[in-house]
């Protein structure tokens, strides 16, 4: 049974702007879901939507199996940590946490209860009478958790809680909110604008593009098999490459422009003549080889440690390309080199839909 | 900037103590006045040294009063500029703190129009609009009371002001955090606004005070029976003696006691007060 489940979705601002177009998602019990994009994508606007912050448009919301569409965000058993974490400056930590409960009467032993379990699980015992500023970023952080967690919602949201911190802080954090959802199984969404962290924390992703979710999944299919050229470009970093092409051969292959002929794995299908589509191929997919088929000017290389990442043109057409090579790889800056494509990892792109066609 | 040259340090020093002093000094003479008897003041060369009259003057003052001030006992007059000044701070901060949260919090039909209506009201202090107040205030029947005094001053556009201004500036997520706790909108104000404009409200407090207790036109006209003359406006009223001198030693002596309990204020919440106007954000 899902936890949430978001029907044919819809949100327009009174000034006529769609900020949501016809969403469908169901998130089961114990689900991580990242909803990602970039900004203006209305991921942000889909959370609020589901706290009860924003209203909605058209379609519904549920959660728990109860509509939830006019409830007010109290009512709707969920708990939310925002970007700024949003804690009360004049009270205590414990003040922090305990807010919410006293406001729905809650007895006071038990709110007692509840806030010290969740200081002993967040390791801020000590703390609980210490005010917000004296606190650093990640303790700030988790007291913004441990207020969604006394709740002991059906679901949390995250709002980008992890912006504010720094890249260490960050990545300790990603891996302690995981680990904290894990071991309380709640059912959470997450919104990001950080793809490693959609990919390293999501159990199903949900790729945002103006208002729509342009793919559903979990994070590895999404990454192998992205449905549109705009998720192929978003997910995986540095982003995939994309040459132009046109499809030859009843779809079996596609003639790079100015460049080979590859034969494609899978054939496309539902074709008309030598239609133009678009070929992305991720950086890891092109290797330096004598041998290769496609010339490449090297422009760059950004050495990153255990890796390298090549910037430069193909010869055949002059599009911008990356590729990601093993540090031990020699490539001289400013040569001309071959590269070899594996055909197994082609990804065809509808040239003006960007959808995906093998 | 931090400098440390000996000449500039004794210079700027010099300039501000001079500028004490100037200040000062007309302070220096009321409290001088008031310490001597009256022969002494009225003789050509004028004392700059306290007397032996301080205790006598002000248990006179204080107890008995002055006689072109309808003879009523200073404390008296204390009392009224207290419970005006009060009054107006008080009310002021109340009604003012209130617009404001509904002005920045609630969406209601012409919201902006009711903002721009207070806001003009800036343009109409008690000066401009004392007669038709004047009328209104007399034909409430609250000519001659405490209602009379401190109400028609109590409606401010520029506390209103303020308030929306720090409103504004209170991030939206405190607003939505507290509604997933639960807190309504009354609740919001009371558990989240209300304590952060802590120091706000002092400021306020202190600078509403001042104006209260220094009001003088409004006063002299809603106020017939010397019971509640206010002690501002009761000054004047002792140097325009019809006959006779004007009993300077107890005119100083009342001059001192109207400034004590603005300075009292003022000194109490100084702390509160520069806070609240120079922070901006926890």
């Amino acid at each position: 049974m899902a936890d949430i489940s978001l029907t044919n979705l819809n949100k327009t601002y009174p000034n006529g702007f769609k900020a949501i177009h016809d969403i469908d998602l169901e998130i089961e019990h114990g689900e991580f879901v990242v909803l990602v994009g970039p900004s203006g994508c209305g991921k942000s606007t889909l959370l609020r939507m589901i706290a009860g912050l924003e209203t909605v448009t058209d379609g519904e919301i549920q959660i728990a199996s109860q509509r939830v569409n006019e409830r007010e965000p109290a009512e709707r058993d969920i708990a939310m940590v925002f970007q700024n974490y949003a804690l009360y400056p004049h009270m205590t930590v414990y003040n922090n946490m305990a807010y919410g409960l006293r406001n729905k009467g809650t007895a006071r032993d038990e709110i007692e209860r509840r806030v010290q379990d969740a200081a002993k699980l967040l390791e801020l015992c000590e703390l609980l009478d210490r005010k917000p500023r004296q606190l650093s970023g990640g303790q700030r952080q988790r007291v913004a958790m441990g207020r969604a967690i006394v709740r002991d919602p059906v679901a949390f949201l995250f709002d980008e809680p992890l912006s504010n911190l720094d890249a260490k802080l960050r990545a300790q954090m990603r891996l302690e909110i995981k680990r904290l959802q894990h071991r309380l199984g709640t059912t959470s969404v997450y919104v990001t604008h950080d793809q490693i962290e959609a990919m390293t924390m999501a159990d199903k992703l949900v790729v945002m593009n103006s208002g729509a979710a342009e793919q559903i999944g979990n994070p590895m299919s999404v990454y192998e098999k992205p449905a549109t050229q705009f998720v192929a470009g978003f997910i995986g970093s540095p982003a995939m490459n994309f040459l132009p092409a046109k499809l030859q051969n009843n779809g079996n292959s596609v003639q790079i422009e100015g460049g080979p002929c590859l034969t494609l794995t899978d054939s496309v299908k539902s074709i008309n003549g030598n239609q133009s589509v678009i070929v992305g191929i991720r950086p890891e997919h092109l290797v330096p080889m004598p041998t290769g088929a496609i010339g490449f000017a090297v422009e760059m290389i950004e050495a990153l440690g255990a890796e390298s990442l090549v910037h430069g043109r193909l010869a055949c057409n002059g599009t911008d390309v990356t590729l990601r090579v093993d540090a031990a790889t020699d490539i001289p800056s400013e040569s001309e080199i071959r590269l070899h494509v594996s055909t197994d990892n082609l990804h065809v792109f509808d040239a003006d839909t960007g959808e995906r066609l093998n | 900037m931090v400098e440390n040259r000996p000449f500039i340090t004794f210079l700027s020093h010099a300039v501000l103590i001079l500028g004490v002093l100037i200040v000062l000094m007309p302070l220096w003479v009321a409290f001088v006045a008031s310490t001597h008897p009256p022969e002494n003041i009225m003789t050509s060369r004028v004392p700059l040294m306290p007397g032996d009259q301080f205790i006598k003057n002000y248990t006179q003052a204080l107890t008995v009063g002055v006689d072109g001030a309808g003879k009523v006992p200073l404390s008296r007059m204390l009392f009224n500029s207290t419970v005006m000044a009060l009054s107006i701070a008080i009310g002021k901060i109340f009604i003012s703190i209130l617009s404001a949260f509904a002005i920045v919090y609630f969406r209601f039909p012409f919201r902006k129009t009711c903002f721009w209506i207070i806001f003009m009201t800036l343009m109409l202090p008690v000066e401009v609009r004392i007669l038709p107040t004047f009328q209104v205030v007399a034909d409430l029947k609250m000519l001659n009371t405490y209602a009379g005094l401190s109400i028609p001053l109590i409606a401010s556009a520029t506390a209103t002001f303020l308030f929306r201004q720090f409103f504004m500036t209170v991030p939206d997520e405190y607003l939505e955090a507290a509604r997933m706790d639960g807190a309504g909108p009354l609740k919001f104000f009371k558990d989240i606004l209300l304590p952060l404009s802590r120091t706000n409200i002092a400021a306020l407090f202190v600078i509403l005070f001042i104006y209260g207790w220094n009001q003088y036109l409004w006063p002299l006209l809603v106020t017939t029976n010397e019971k509640y003359y206010t002690i501002v406006m009761v000054i004047q009223r002792m140097v325009a003696v019809p006959d006779g001198e004007p009993l300077w030693h107890l005119i100083m002596a009342t001059a001192i006691l109207a400034m004590l309990p603005p300075m009292i204020v003022v000194i109490v919440m100084q702390r509160l007060f520069v806070k609240g106007l120079t922070e901006t954000e926890k």
